[in-house]
């Protein structure tokens, strides 16, 4: 296939001579273009439309026979939305608490502000841990993505290694995750099995002779490479799906076993756990490990959950280190509304029913978090400002889907016009600034325009003759306007618009009601 | 300087939580630790556990040691570690039908674990509804990368071990949770799903789990 592969021998012929890891694509994922612009190019890649909506119907389904067969299922959802909402509005609490905890148990924790002060925290804890190899291997997790805490070790010297198969993949296809839970999804067998061959020879054990594409033998290749990086491993470096505040216990879940590997076989754990991570108590497991695996991967429950509270005498690694990062969080937490994000399990269910993801795929997103959560906390989290960022709260139908299958019921639809908001408030202040005159933006200037005419009837009724005026004039002749000049044409590009009815809603009630409201 | 990293977020989190009355406690709608009404609880576990695609049969207690010798047996697995705490006739019986027994005390290393075909455990408790395994790693279980590196798990469990479901099953393990033991849940052997969302199962867990439930101690 030949996009992967050109991506890859880019990268290779380049900076791979004396990189200690497979590179990434070149930038930022924050310099990423408009949401829309992106978009138009990954509708453009079959194998990627064709994998999303075979995948997204088979793991929307599941999930709605596992949901389904709890009786209780909206009362655990109305659980977890109270947990992590008491966890949330004292957070402070829960935070003290959790570090007193987790330093009782034998953990040493650290504090970050943003992702550059946590990678040089895990930078410098790794360094003090190294063995004779300069390398760390890595559970799956959402915050070293979002800090980019791997590149951050490749420029130290330091070799970091995926271990879940998917972010393999991803990894030795110099690519970037499309999706929170299964990272690899843009990729079908062929592919897998063209980057194996090619690059697992290049950091570790080869992909075995005469690879098939069979996924049980690709498996297979990446159990027998990642084995001799588990058996070596020094360090290892995870996140947390919860922390609990009452006894500095952190819990991963996950599928394979490569976590317990990492987990259990390393001598140094550093765990990269974002602020929003923690939960009250021990009991209120029983809650989050109902609601995750069913809403993530349609599992009753997901193969493997590993609990631990510092380091155990005789059983796994004797140093553990947890880097509390905010990272924007406590901005999200700052705004009353926007705070329920912040709620987020990172369970990927609403990724999963969005219509707009299933077409265009995770990369459109710019960010580590794509779908409706991630078009509300990315720019939640870095701001309205980049051209990425401000497209994301309307890269959505509202259709409401998301909301509906949230374990936590994060209200997304709301969020996302929540956001939208801010994107407009933030377009109108940058137009007043000084370039308002030159290059004004429409969407404040019509809206200003509409509210007006909303505020005075007289406006509004002659509004509405001409709007029907025109639809009388039209009527029989076209059945919707195709693409409009500019200034329309940013609309009408994507969309049709009907032609005006003849006759407006209110011209209609006279005619056929009396004043009293009876019909006529 | 990680104590003024420390001392900023937690200010940030107060002024980003003006808004909240200090005496604000959200509600938690819920009744933590309940049963979840099943018709039978040892039917509903052996179902999730096939349906997780692992092997399950029944037997009383006396019959342990023959039926584990048997598995190992089934998966041509000529090794295998039992954890300290184990009953001494699994081993007898292992040894008894030529396969190399070895101990973890003084541990083995990640290699020596590696090169070992089975691992025998007990287990803490079981959630029948989604038919998870909960070992606390106390005697019989063994650390935790003995159920991990081998490629064979053969897991004994108890009827009185079988509770309903998960909420029942993590007020039994809260105990040792407190007492800062790890714990590990299993449910069905290792799996992903990571290409073409196609279930392949065994990565890099035990490609293989047998799961015997002893439902008396002794025959009849």
């Amino acid at each position: 296939m030949n996009i992967p592969l050109s991506i890859a021998a880019v990268g290779r012929d380049t900076a791979d001579s004396v990189r200690l890891t497979p590179a990434p694509p070149p930038g930022r994922l924050i310099d990423s273009p408009r949401f829309p612009v992106q978009a138009r190019v990954e509708l453009g890649n079959a194998v990627q439309r064709k994998n999303l909506h075979q995948a997204m119907t088979t793991i929307r389904a599941k999930r709605a026979v596992v949901t389904a067969e709890l009786d209780n299922w909206e009362q655990l959802r109305l659980a977890g939305e109270a947990i992590k909402n008491r966890t949330l509005r004292h957070l402070d609490h829960y935070l003290v608490q959790l570090e007193e905890s987790l330093t009782a148990a034998g953990t040493t924790v650290h504090w970050a502000r943003d992702a550059e002060e946590a990678n040089r925290i895990i930078v410098g804890l790794v360094e003090e841990s190294l063995g004779e190899r300069r390398e760390v291997v890595k559970v799956k997790s959402m915050a070293t993505q979002e800090i980019d805490m791997n590149e951050a070790l490749e420029e130290a010297g330091i070799a970091a290694w995926e271990t879940d198969l998917a972010e393999l993949i991803v990894q030795l296809g110099h690519d970037r995750p499309s999706h929170i839970l299964v990272p690899a999804i843009h990729r079908n067998r062929s592919e897998v099995r063209e980057i194996f061959n090619e690059e697992m020879g290049r950091y570790g054990r080869p992909a075995p002779e005469g690879l098939d594409t069979e996924p049980a033998n690709l498996a297979g290749a990446a159990r027998l490479h990642l084995r001799e990086k588990f058996l070596r491993a020094k360090v290892a470096i995870s996140g947390a799906n919860f922390a609990i505040a009452e006894s500095g216990t952190l819990v991963v879940v996950e599928s394979e076993g490569n976590g317990r590997m990492c987990l259990t076989l390393a001598e140094t754990l550093i765990s990269v756990v974002g602020i929003e991570k923690v939960i009250p108590t021990l009991e209120d497991l029983e809650v989050f490990l109902q609601l995750l695996p069913r809403s993530s991967t349609g599992e009753r429950m997901n193969p493997y959950t590993s609990l631990w509270t510092g380091p155990s005498s005789g059983d796994g690694p004797t140093t553990t280190h947890v880097v509390l990062i905010d990272n924007g969080r406590t901005k999200v937490l700052a705004d009353p509304v926007g705070r329920d994000a912040l709620r987020c399990i990172r369970c990927s269910a609403c990724i999963n029913v969005c219509p707009v993801y299933e077409k265009v795929g995770g990369h459109a997103y710019g960010s580590v978090y794509p779908g409706p959560i991630g078009a509300v906390l990315t720019p939640m989290l870095r701001g309205v400002t980049s051209p990425v960022d401000a497209s994301l709260p309307f890269a959505s139908t509202l259709c409401g889907a998301c909301f509906d299958v949230c374990p936590v019921r994060i209200p997304l639809p709301d969020l996302l016009v929540h956001m939208r908001h801010k994107v407009v408030e933030a377009k109108a202040e940058a137009a007043s600034g000084g370039r308002g005159l030159l290059h004004p933006h429409l969407e404040p200037v019509l809206m200003r325009a509409t509210g007006t005419m909303f505020a005075r009837p007289s406006l509004w009724a002659a509004a509405v003759a001409g709007g029907t005026l025109g639809g009388r004039i039209l009527k029989g002749h076209v059945a919707h306007f195709g693409p409009l000049p500019w200034p329309l044409a940013s609309w009408t590009g994507a969309r049709d618009v009907p032609i005006p009815p003849t006759e407006s809603y209110r011209a209609w009630y006279a005619r056929t009601h009396h004043e009293d409201g009876s019909l006529k | 300087m990680s104590s003024s990293a420390r001392e900023e977020i937690l200010g940030r989190v107060r002024l980003a939580l003006a808004d909240v009355p200090p005496a604000d406690e959200t509600p938690i709608p819920w009744t933590y630790g309940q049963p979840r009404a099943l018709d039978d609880v040892l039917d509903r576990f052996e179902d999730r556990i096939i349906d997780y695609r692992a092997a399950f049969e029944r037997c009383s207690g006396a019959e342990v040691p023959a039926r584990v010798a048997a598995a190992l047996a089934r998966y041509c697995a000529r090794s295998a570690v039992l954890p300290d705490g184990l009953d001494d006739a699994i081993g007898a019986a292992l040894v008894a039908s030529g396969v190399a027994v070895r101990s973890d005390r003084p541990p083995l290393t990640r290699t020596e674990l590696d090169a070992t075909g089975a691992v025998v455990t007990t287990c803490a408790v079981a959630a029948a509804e989604t038919g998870t395994i909960m070992l606390d790693h106390g005697p019989g279980q063994g650390r935790r990368a003995l159920s991990l590196v081998p490629d064979v798990h053969v897991c004994i469990v108890r009827a009185d071990q079988v509770v309903s479901d998960i909420p029942e099953a993590v007020a039994r393990t809260v105990r040792a949770l407190r007492e800062r033991r790890p714990v590990t849940w299993i449910s069905g052997g290792s799996a992903t799903s990571d290409i073409e969302l196609t279930r392949v199962e065994g990565v890099h867990g035990p490609r293989t789990l047998h799961v015997l439930l002893v439902e008396t101690e002794g025959r009849g």
